[in-house]
């Protein structure tokens, strides 16, 4: 059960402002039924530029009506550029904080109201548009929005965009480009990698290396680094990997799934697979390809 | 406020009877029964004879049966158990509507070169034998499909499975965690070499489970460390809750069938009228094939979570295979499979009745749903006023 405030469970049992205003100003509609929750905002302008009137239509979970409900209280009274500088994190703090895994509703409440102030200052023109190139085809999460609550919220882990902007909790093919685009907006972190729940890994997270293995042990670690490392970052493409034999140093492997008939796979090879495997068993093994083994490829998304 | 318990596929009620018995065993029997001593050595009698109860419910022999901790340890074991015993075969066959306890574990070992085919179902949640049959090749060391399934309980042909796998000489487990004790059932006259059943889903405490392993079946053992069950599960017993779940078999055995009606009746009435009360309401899964305790219902256009929360108000407990009770970002990976429309799975909604639910309960709820989904209907943008 979810460990919802006071404030959430009063705003989500008896919700205010809900239903639609029919001549607004502004219309936000973000969501939809697919994606599991979708709002839509009405708002009115007064005379001196102020939202006198506010109301919603949501569907999705205690916390998406909830989030809803407060945000048509906050913007009433404020001008169209006090309501732009409303962030995800204003409405959960007026909530009294919402569960991480929460999160993003807090963040489509944001979203309407971008949309809906972005409807008027176009004249009701213009609809919602996603902006930038899409990351997450999942759940259509764009660069754009997935920089913005890394920004807004101090966001480090791939997991927590996740909870933030859903980007990546779908098929989970997204999740080393989020990985990339934290570490951009982040700066150069001191961060050497992300583990396979999205929690910043700081050091090498297998023991033993440096050490002398047996090759039992080595093959192990192979193993391990080739499920945890390499395969995450080739499904992303639809590709995949398995480990063929070990023979002292070198290591064979059989790319399969798209990786099977890309071009790149060399590139691949030395940079990823290699690579890893340098940095998480023993900087002296070498990769070669098992092309005899390769499958006919199949059709696989993620 | 009352509290109506519409949710027994996830837990159930511990059985005043199975509490009884259970009783003397924290601070009067407390003995070890392993030990030598008549005071520990009687214990091993108490072990004995709920192991007798659980073989007659199963219809197997007592030495069939090992005790566990869960469901979910049973279902590891057995997978697990049996690669390691045919390490040459490397081909798991499974469905894609397996509790996590099974498909979890299958996922991961395809991680470790296994070979894992999910077996798809139709609309209504049913299996394709002859899909299964095709798969079956002499490289599959184990085929595991569930018995009934926990969010919709559909009912899959298991004797049949059974028969496909041994006939091509392949192991069969199936997860009967949700079977046992709510659908008549007899490993004498079936294939099954493996079954899983957990006491906390038939009014036996959590914490106790079963691995049924027919004779002759290789299994590698799963805990070492002491010759408990035989050497195959090793750790000394938990012994109020294998007491509790023999009582809890021996109870299921009596009343199977009188209860069964019973509860069909009340599960039949509740479910009629909720597809006729709540417009844009409809059913998930087989409607004959089924457990007679459980009905999966998607309401469109309003979302799962909000649902439980206005039928907690009520003290109404029940689930929802939504994405947001869950905590992931997508609806039930069962309703998914089934092909329902994630617009129809965000709004599902699993009653599961026992045998301690009652008419009253029923009419409460029905009652009360309506208003509910039009409520939450108010809010939704997808409803026109």
């Amino acid at each position: 059960m979810w460990e919802y405030t006071d404030k959430v469970k009063e705003h989500f049992f008896n919700p205010h402002n809900v239903g639609e205003i029919e001549d607004a100003d502004g219309i936000g509609e973000v969501g939809s039924l697919a994606c599991g929750d979708a709002l839509k905002l009405t708002f009115k302008l007064d005379e001196n530029g102020k939202i006198c009137d506010a109301k919603f239509k949501t569907f999705g979970c205690a916390s998406a009506i909830a989030t809803s409900s407060v945000l048509t209280d906050m913007i009433k009274g404020l001008t169209i550029e006090e309501a732009a500088k409303v962030t995800n994190k204003d409405i959960a703090d007026y909530l009294g904080g919402l569960p991480e895994q929460k999160m993003h509703c807090s963040v489509m409440g944001r979203e309407a109201l971008e949309a809906a102030i972005e409807n008027y200052r176009t004249g009701g023109r213009k609809k919602h548009e996603l902006e930038g190139s899409v990351v997450c085809t999942c759940f259509g999460v764009t660069e754009t929005e997935i920089e913005k609550v890394i920004r807004e919220n101090n966001l480090t882990a791939v997991e927590q965009v996740t909870n933030y902007c859903k980007a990546g909790g779908g098929c989970g093919g997204c999740r080393g480009e989020i990985e990339k685009i934290i570490e951009k907006t982040q700066g150069a972190l001191q961060v050497t990698g992300y583990g396979t729940r999205g929690e910043a890994v700081r050091q090498t997270a297998v023991p033993g290396k440096g050490c002398k293995l047996t090759n039992i042990q080595k093959i192990q670690m192979i193993q391990q680094t080739i499920n945890e490392q390499i395969r995450p970052a080739l499904r992303a493409h639809g590709g995949n990997i398995e480990l063929i034999d070990v023979e002292g140093n070198k290591v064979i492997v059989a790319f399969r799934g798209m990786c099977a008939q890309c071009r790149l796979t060399e590139v691949t090879m030395k940079d990823v697979v290699e690579a890893k495997l340098r940095e998480f068993v023993s900087e002296e093994l070498f990769v070669e390809e098992d092309k005899d083994s390769a499958q006919q490829p199949h059709n696989h998304r993620g | 406020m009352k509290t109506i318990y519409f949710d027994n596929n996830a837990t159930t009620k511990v059985a005043e009877e199975v509490f009884e018995e259970m009783k003397p065993l924290f601070c009067e029997l407390y003995g070890n029964p392993s030990s030598m001593h008549t005071f520990g050595g009687q214990i091993s009698r108490k072990i004995r004879q709920a192991r007798e109860r659980v073989a007659g419910l199963l219809g197997c022999e007592p030495s069939e049966i090992i005790f566990t901790s869960c469901g979910t340890e049973s279902d590891n074991a057995a997978i697990k158990g049996t690669l390691a015993a045919v390490p040459n075969k490397r081909k798991i066959i499974t469905t894609r509507v397996e509790h996590p306890a099974v498909l979890t574990v299958c996922r991961e070992l395809g991680n470790y070169g296994y070979t894992v085919v999910e077996l798809g179902v139709d609309k209504r949640g049913r299996l394709d034998l002859a899909e299964l049959e095709e798969a079956i090749d002499d490289n599959t060391a184990l085929v595991t499909i569930m018995y009934a399934n926990n969010e919709t309980g559909v009912v899959f042909p298991i004797d049949k499975v059974a028969e496909l796998a041994a006939g091509r000489g392949v192991v069969f487990h199936t997860d009967a965690v949700q079977a046992i004790g709510k659908i008549p059932l007899n490993l004498a006259k079936s294939s099954i070499d493996l079954l899983s059943l957990s006491g906390h889903k038939l009014h036996a405490p959590k914490g106790v489970g079963v691995l049924y392993v027919r004779k002759g079946t290789r299994i590698s053992p799963f805990m070492l460390g002491g010759h408990q069950e035989a050497g195959r599960r090793a750790g000394t017993e938990n012994v109020p809750g294998i007491v509790g779940l023999g009582k809890a078999c021996e109870l299921a055995a009596e009343n199977l069938e009188k209860e069964n009606s019973k509860v069909k009746y009340l599960r039949d009435k509740l479910e009629g009228a909720m597809l006729e009360k709540c417009p844009d309401s409809r059913l998930n899964g087989d409607k004959d094939n089924r457990l007679p305790n459980t009905s999966n219902i998607s309401f469109e256009y309003i979302e799962g979570e909000a649902i439980l929360l206005m039928l907690d108000k009520y003290g109404i407990c029940a689930s929802s295979g939504s994405a947001c009770t869950s905590g992931s970002l997508e609806p039930s990976h069962v309703l998914r499979a089934m092909g329902v429309p994630f617009t129809a799975a965000h709004g599902s909604i699993r009653f599961s009745l026992s045998r301690y639910s009652t008419e009253a309960e029923v009419d409460y709820t029905v009652e009360k749903m309506p208003g509910i989904v039009n409520r939450l209907r108010e809010l939704s943008p997808f409803v026109a006023k």
